[in-house]
């Protein structure tokens, strides 16, 4: 088989940090290629430099034989790369068609040449499978439809070579099948596809080879029929690492009560009827495929979201849509899904972010000015107890690695004391050595009383820590499962909607 | 070539952006100045005689300062919480108008410092009023403030020219289109005498003394801040943003509101629709070259006021037309702009 496609020797550094040390990689023809790392690895700056986003420091890049211009994403994809982003790169407001076509015509000529254009888009839809509808409008597709735009985008442009940055990250599992099947008839067209991916079964399940990055580096090259999941696992982290396991205790009196609670975001319904109930020194485990509601979840337990219909109490009194202010107030910490977006404001310092939540508290203001040297010391002993790296109360706080954001943001949570704490996501995006120190910290909350709610799409990180679990699906909650009970086959079932009829969620 | 984000910005490079971007400014109209026929050093050299070279030159300079360090403030205020308060000019209009108005007729009898003060207070009110306006239409239904406030600068101006030439005419204005004065008791007494520099300039430094502590200190101007980063992330630590931009709104506007105040008491006495040549859309330009710091605004409005005030000693005595001062304020914001990413990208090729 011919190569397609050489990095030699990628190296690229972000002031201290080397995000990619030396890479060499080679892309056969008709190959899938995973691209395996945990977040952080420096996958996506490799496939950024590989398109033209970024400029290698050193190394150079070859495609077909010729060597590829650093820094210009239009010679890669003159030279028939393809880039599928994990954020998609499409206008909501044009058609597909228009989504196509954006940028693939001369600026100057006078008229699109929109038939010519459908005919073409029809033609690759055919060819690969991926049926699309090209008057639709973008913003009202499915993730799932989306994607498949973006990558009829890239077959347009006659890419030869695609490459998907973690294209499963936002599909349900039956879609993710779908799209590595159609992966599969396209190398079977003599396109060569690399895919990034954290994910080991997929990883497994899809490709002929895997490069595993680790901390920049190459660590490793396998095929993948000569590797396991196991050696992957080992070789993607590094070392083993343990997570905390659970211990059994008895379970105190309900704090957190929700009794047929709806919610609509932007408009829309976005949960129905969802009961749950939580206990003191409980972690109530929320499993689902992503976008099946948990956001509005989410959002109602940060005091962001109003319940439409329905109750929401705190050990008896209601508190459904009173705020965030008042949330924390009384005594619900919380850690949100998205820490860039949600949890922390980039641009100011640590001590700031970690007592923003509590400004009006006594302990951090007086008569409306802040009390700097208080919120300094609590920022301090936040860092210390926390282990937060590479911060001092001074640093501003979009310095920090995700998995030391992360942990300040725990430990800002966790410092108040709270009642009940809602844990969404708390962990996506961090290495396991990260993931072990939040998993101690939420299980120590539990011992001491604290009523958890954990949702999380890690099924392992669900069922290992909780207590209790509940699967969301299309906004539905189903009843509770003893996490005992909870095996793989049922967890499926449950996340697929298929459900006994509610018991009683006591 | 590209641009790359810094990890941090040095301070030494965050302090030498506005001086840079100045020097290019200046640069930039020298090409205009040449092309008037003029040698742009000696020109320049004209323009800091005009604003720095004589004790009264120095006074008109800082007279001309204080309504740009306010409504230099007043834009800084409102940009660090991403609230695009274009308005600066309309609201310094009203609270002209507004103090002329109540300081003419309805305060006679009170003692001098209790009338000023109130007068104050009556500026920025009037100020804070014509702003909460659009940040209430923004709150409510996502209006635009940036197309709101700068349209209200035309309608303002007009409803100020309609009202010079009927109710509030000064009859006594020989015929000209100005507002009744304040009354004498409540002009802002000389900060030195026989030069029109008026103890507005104490003032102003003072309430960016204030616009700093409140900013930096307090627990509104660290929500406001915070909101201005990360609107989303501040609202999930429980900060009101409809309360902490209005609040914002109203502070913003009574600062360019307290601006039109002072500079009737201090300066004119009544109101004309050329009392201003630019102030508020100058004080854009000022908070964006003190990078939105009430400290740097103070300087930059020195900065600004120099340019003013030296480009109409410069036009006497070279030629070139005093409106050079509105390119060179005009290429400082942007140059400022370019500097501003230079210090927060550096470039690789």
């Amino acid at each position: 088989m011919t190569t397609v496609l050489h990095l030699d020797s990628i190296t690229k550094r972000f002031g201290a940090l080397t995000a990619n040390d030396a890479v060499t990689l080679e892309l056969k023809e008709g190959e899938i290629l995973a691209l395996l790392g945990e977040n952080g690895a420096g996958k996506t700056t490799l496939m950024n430099i590989l398109f033209g986003h970024y400029a290698a420091d050193e190394g150079r890049v070859e495609v077909f034989g010729q060597d590829l211009p650093p820094g210009r994403p239009r010679a890669a994809i003159e030279a028939g790369v393809g880039m599928v982003h994990q954020h998609f790169t499409l206008a909501g407001n044009l058609s597909v068609l228009d989504n196509v076509m954006l940028g693939s015509e001369p600026l100057l000529r006078l008229r699109s040449r929109r038939d010519e254009g459908r005919a073409r888009l029809m033609a690759l839809s055919e060819q690969f499978g991926l049926p699309v509808d090209p008057d639709a409008r973008v913003a009202g597709l499915s993730v799932g439809e989306r994607q498949r735009v973006e990558i009829l985008k890239a077959l347009y442009r006659d890419a030869r070579i695609l490459i998907l940055d973690e294209p499963t990250a936002v599909l349900a599992r039956p879609e993710a099948q779908r799209l590595f099947e159609i992966l599969r008839g396209m190398t079977g067209q003599g396109l060569s596809i690399i895919f990034i991916s954290h994910k080991l079964n997929e990883v497994m399940a899809a490709s002929d080879r895997v490069a595993v990055l680790r901390g920049g580096r190459k660590v490793a090259e396998r095929k993948t029929p000569e590797t396991s999941p196991e050696e992957l696992a080992e070789l993607m982290v590094g070392r083993r690492v343990t997570r905390p396991r659970r211990q059994a205790h008895a379970v105190g009196a309900p704090r957190l009560v929700a009794e047929d609670v709806t919610v609509q975001l932007d408009g829309k319904p976005a949960l129905q009827d969802v009961s749950f109930t939580v206990h003191a020194g409980e972690i109530l485990g929320i499993v689902g495929v992503s976008g099946n509601g948990q956001a509005a979840l989410g959002a109602l337990l940060s005091g962001l979201a109003e319940p439409e219909a329905g109750h929401l109490t705190l050990e008896g009194r209601e508190i459904g849509g009173l705020g965030p202010r008042a949330f924390i107030a009384e005594g619900i910490g919380r850690i949100p899904e998205d820490r860039h977006a949600e949890g922390v404001v980039g641009e100011l310092p640590v001590w700031e972010n970690s007592v923003l939540e509590r400004l009006g508290a006594p302990e951090f203001s007086t008569r409306g000015f802040v009390r700097r040297a208080a919120a300094r010391d609590h920022a301090a002993g936040l860092i210390e107890r926390f282990d937060v790296r590479g911060a001092t109360p001074e640093t501003r706080i979009r310095l920090l690695s995700g998995g030391n954001m992360q942990k300040l943001i725990l430990g800002r949570v966790l410092s108040a004391g709270p009642k009940v704490i809602l844990a969404n996501q708390p962990t996506r995006g961090l290495d396991e050595g990260a993931i072990a120190a939040v998993h101690a910290e939420l299980l120590a909350a539990r011992a001491e009383g604290a009523a958890i709610i954990l949702i999380s799409e890690e099924l392992e990180e669900a069922v290992g820590l909780s207590d209790r679990l509940q699967a969301i699906v299309s906004g539905r909650l189903s009843a509770p499962v003893a996490a005992e009970e909870a095996d793989p086959r049922r967890l499926g079932l449950m996340m697929a909607g298929v459900w006994e009829a509610p018991e009683d969620a006591a | 070539m590209r641009l790359e984000r810094r990890p941090s910005v040095p301070w030494t490079l965050a302090a030498t952006a506005p001086l840079a971007a100045i020097a290019a400014a200046l640069a930039l109209a020298a090409g205009l100045i040449l092309a008037a026929g003029v040698n742009p050093l000696a020109a320049y050299a004209e323009m800091l005689k005009g604003a720095l070279g004589s004790r009264l030159a120095v006074t008109e300079m800082l007279t001309r300062a204080v309504p740009l360090m306010l409504t230099g403030l007043a834009a800084a205020v409102a940009f660090r919480a991403r609230l695009w308060n274009i308005g600066g000019e309309g609201q310094f209009y009203l609270g002209a108008l507004a103090v002329a108005w109540v300081g003419h007729s309805m305060m006679s009898g009170l003692p001098p410092a209790l009338g000023i003060a109130v007068l104050m207070v009556v500026g920025m009110a009037a100020g804070a009023l014509l702003l909460a306006g659009p940040a209430f239409l923004r709150l409510r239904f996502g209006v635009d403030e940036v197309v709101t406030t700068l349209l209200l600068n035309f309608i303002v101006i007009l409803f100020v020219g309609l009202m010079i030439e009927g109710p509030l005419r000064d009859p006594l204005a020989f015929g000209w289109p100005q507002s009744v004065p304040v009354d004498d008791a409540f002009r802002l007494p000389d900060l030195i005498p026989r030069t029109r520099l008026h103890i507005g300039l104490l003032i102003a430094l003072a309430v960016a003394g204030i616009v700093w502590l409140i900013l930096a200190r307090t627990v509104f101007g660290t929500e406001a801040r915070a909101a201005g980063f990360n609107a989303r992330a501040a609202e999930f630590a429980g900060v009101s943003l409809p309360r902490t931009i209005m609040g914002v709104a109203l502070l913003s506007g009574g600062l360019a509101g307290l601006a039109g105040g002072i500079e009737v008491m201090g300066v004119t006495g009544g109101v004309t629709t050329t009392m201003s040549p630019g102030f508020g859309y100058a004080g854009i330009v000022v908070a964006m070259l003190a990078a939105l710091h009430p400290a740097g605004v103070v300087a930059a409005a020195v900065f600004v006021a120099t340019v003013f005030v030296g480009a109409d000693a410069m036009s006497r005595a070279t030629g070139v037309p005093s409106f050079i001062a509105d390119v060179i304020v005009a290429l400082a914001l942007l140059t400022m702009l370019v500097a501003l990413l230079f210090t927060s990208y550096r470039v690789r090729r």
